[in-house]
């Protein structure tokens, strides 16, 4: 049997893992790694500026190709600096392994130079977590890593291994585990048949019927399923933030996302509706609203792979645990073969009502009220010059709601962005990972001018790599959303929302090699935008100047129903 | 209302840190938790005893099962089970005292298992209110010490939490 160090293991692991790129960085705890990474050409590392950014590109490509992706980092700062890129692969469910050096096991305990307890830290925002304390043990905890990571409902693992784990003299027998199997962890393969049926008879029977789905459909790989489920049934479908994509935005049955940015007749369909068919969503207070207020007519059937998410919320009234995939596969056969079909004359009533609502408001801004560019018209016209069809990475704040509304996905992985943790500075770093894992497809980073500045420094990764994405920054000089609350709620006390000194970002990207661009009127969007995406080897800057004082509608009132909403700033329901 | 919740799990490093740190994590409460290895040494058995809604104890529970070193578990408070916990009470015995608290120790059947001129020391095993009968019976001025183990439990009859 081959005989191989602890670090060398580890990227022969990974690369019998099938795994093309890691993102990381280097330190002394990984030294002997990076050696082992050094003497060979499968897995390919890439050298990013900031751990966190690491982090990000891992989990980008895991949310595009559903595979976990892998980061490597080292102790200490390494580690800490990882930190806020797993708690956003765990709000989001996302599949990421982490691997982190650790201070040699002999040392632990005793604050030696780069340590820190990254078992404990990281402990609240992992799925699981290992420490490796047998060199022997380093393929078997990999194997069980990413199995864990991808399985179930997927989520992020540490593997954290002390220096003298990986000691380049120690060797041991490498033989890396086809399958592994845990006596504890045993996700569900499959949903309850007979709850799956209960679920299909209510289905038939409602008049006002609505599909909630959310990152579930997404990454269980399940959107085809729900889409010819929803057909059969000429069912209203509202997708979470995280669930865009899983079903056809531009599809007539698409109501919108829903939830405190959600479009008007996403949220008057749900606070009306007899039955919500929940999948892959987790009722998150962003989509419900007052719980206490929430859909008061409805009966709920939810399926979820974690039956964690079932009830947490919400009190469900058909719980289904089990893969969106399966599930939903199973319901479309019964559908199928049912004789009680849905009730034309209610669906036709409720269809008339929801077309009634999509009329009164319909996602429309206004246009005229000044000279400036709005921010909805640059992400239209970005989905228009991507022909809805790019990758589009967004960073956090007024600029992802507009693109989360505005933007029309398709398909299913396009829409990439930190839902649940509310991530500045991820989307720069995710659209990176995407790009180099999809090189012929076009990939966005859609940010502000705030979210940019938290990982501007992977401008010169993106040098090293030659990673031709492009930036869509919708500069409105302010920290948009703070200052949309602050107008909103503290009467318009702009309480540091807005950064007195921005750099000039043309200057600064062409500092780095790239191209920069500034569009200031409407009228020369178009062309810019045109020019920007046929550099195809380049990566591109565009800062875009757009109304500062413009606010993201359809927006909730606080603890109010799903219906309560102010549409504009002057109206509300 | 107060559930006793009992765990089957690996008896891995990091084990009871994710169990404890869970229910700081997710604000649920801990009254009393035990923990040890069982006659299978790879495997630890862990009670906790916590106090919320039915709604908590579901959440509790399933997000229990979540933990990936998790092997099984079950809310014993659910069916006909048994309850234990051992205490040890340290007390100021002096005068009558001394023949009065041999005499609550008996009606309470516990064992006097540390004498000194000045002190005895009480063992007493039962379900946590007898204990807490016992403390109140004897009254806190006399008491210089009390350690209690927490609760342990199990189902009865036939019903085992096993692999």
């Amino acid at each position: 049997m081959e005989q191989l160090s602890g670090g060398e293991m580890v990227i022969r692991a990974l690369k019998d893992e099938g795994v093309k790129h890691i993102y990381g960085y280097p330190g002394g705890a990984l030294l002997h790694i990076y050696d082992a990474l050094f003497q060979q050409d499968d897995v390919q590392h890439v050298l990013v500026r900031h751990e966190q950014a690491a982090t990000h590109m891992a989990d980008a490509y895991a949310r595009a190709t559903g595979k976990a992706g892998v980061a490597l980092v080292t102790s200490g700062p390494g580690a800490t600096n990882a930190i806020t890129g797993i708690a956003t692969a765990y709000m989001d469910s996302i599949p990421m392994v982490v691997i982190t050096g650790q201070v040699m096991s002999f040392l632990i305990g005793e604050d030696a130079f780069q340590e820190t307890d990254m078992i404990g830290v990281s402990r609240p925002i992992v799925k699981h977590s290992f420490s490796v304390q047998n060199p022997e043990d380093i393929p078997s905890i990999i194997k069980k890593a990413f199995h864990i990571a991808e399985s179930g409902r997927p989520g992020p693992v540490v593997v954290d291994i002390p220096k003298d784990m990986t000691n380049p003299t120690d060797r041991f027998n490498y033989e890396y585990p086809k399958s592994i199997k845990l006596r504890s962890y045993n996700p569900v393969t499959r949903g309850h048949s007979g709850q799956i049926k209960k679920a299909i008879d209510m289905v038939l029977g409602a008049k006002r019927l609505v599909l909630y789905t959310g990152g579930g459909v997404i990454m269980g790989d399940a959107s085809a399923e729900l889409t010819e489920l929803a057909k059969l049934l000429n069912a209203p479908v509202t997708n979470t933030l995280m669930g865009l994509g899983g079903y056809p935005g531009t599809d007539r049955q698409f109501i919108g996302m829903l939830g405190m940015h959600g479009s008007y007749e996403a949220n008057m369909a749900m606070h009306h509706a007899d039955l919500i068919l929940a999948v892959g969503a987790r009722f998150d207070d962003r989509v419900t609203n007052g719980v206490d207020k929430f859909c008061p007519t409805a009966k709920i059937i939810h399926v979820d792979i974690d039956p964690a998410s079932i009830s947490k919320t919400i009190q469900a009234d058909v719980p289904i645990v089990g893969p969106a995939k399966h599930v939903l596969q199973e319901m479309v056969e019964l559908v199928k073969g049912s004789k009680k079909k849905p009730g034309k004359e209610s669906i036709d009533a409720w269809w008339q009502q929801i077309e009634e609502w999509r009329g009164r408001h319909g996602g429309r801004f206004r246009t005229d009220d000044s000279e400036l560019m709005k921010p909805q018209q640059v992400i239209e016209m970005l989905s228009k010059v991507t022909k809805g069809d790019a990758y589009v990475c967004s960073d956090v704040g007024q600029h992802q709601m507009f693109a989360a509304q505005y933007y029309k996905f398709n398909k299913p992985n396009r829409w990439i962005n930190s839902g649940g943790l509310g991530t500045m500075g991820f989307g720069l770093p995710a659209a990176m990972g995407v790009k180099m894992n999809f090189p012929d497809e076009e990939v966005v980073c859609v940010t502000g001018e705030g979210s940019i500045q938290m990982n501007i420094q992977e401008l010169s990764t993106i040098s090293q790599y030659d990673i031709p994405v492009k930036v869509i920054c919708l500069n409105n000089q302010s920290l948009g959303m703070v200052r949309q609350w602050q107008d909103m709620n503290y009467e318009s006390r702009h309480s540091q929302s807005y950064m007195k000194s921005l750099p000039d970002f043309v200057k600064l990207v062409e500092a780095y090699g790239h191209v920069g661009m500034k569009v200031e009127k409407y009228e020369d969007l178009e062309a810019a935008m045109t020019e920007a995406f046929s550099l195809k080897d380049r990566m591109v800057f565009m800062d875009i100047a757009v109304d500062p004082f413009e606010h993201v509608y359809p927006m909730q009132v606080p603890r109010g129903s799903m219906r309560d909403m102010w549409l504009s700033k002057t109206e509300r329901t | 209302m107060r559930h006793i919740i009992s765990v089957l799990m690996e008896n891995e490093p990091g084990a009871l840190s994710r169990v404890v740190g869970l229910f700081s994590q997710r604000n649920f409460n801990i009254e009393s938790l035990t923990v040890a290895p069982t006659e299978d040494s790879t495997l630890s058995r862990l009670t906790v005893t916590t106090i919320g809604s039915d709604r908590v104890i579901e959440q509790i529970t399933k997000q229990l099962n979540k933990l990936i070193d998790v092997v099984k578990v079950v809310d014993l408070t659910e069916g006909d089970h048994i309850e234990r916990e051992l205490m040890m009470i340290k007390l100021k015995a002096s005068g009558q005292m001394r023949a009065e608290i041999k005499r609550t120790a008996d009606i309470f059947r516990g064992q006097i298992i540390d004498v000194t001129p000045t002190t005895y020391t009480v063992q007493l095993t039962g379900a946590s209110d007898k204990l807490d009968a016992f403390i109140e019976t004897l009254g806190t001025s006399h008491i210089m010490e009390v350690v209690r183990t927490g609760v342990s439990g199990l189902s009865r009859g036939e019903k085992v939490l096993s692999l």
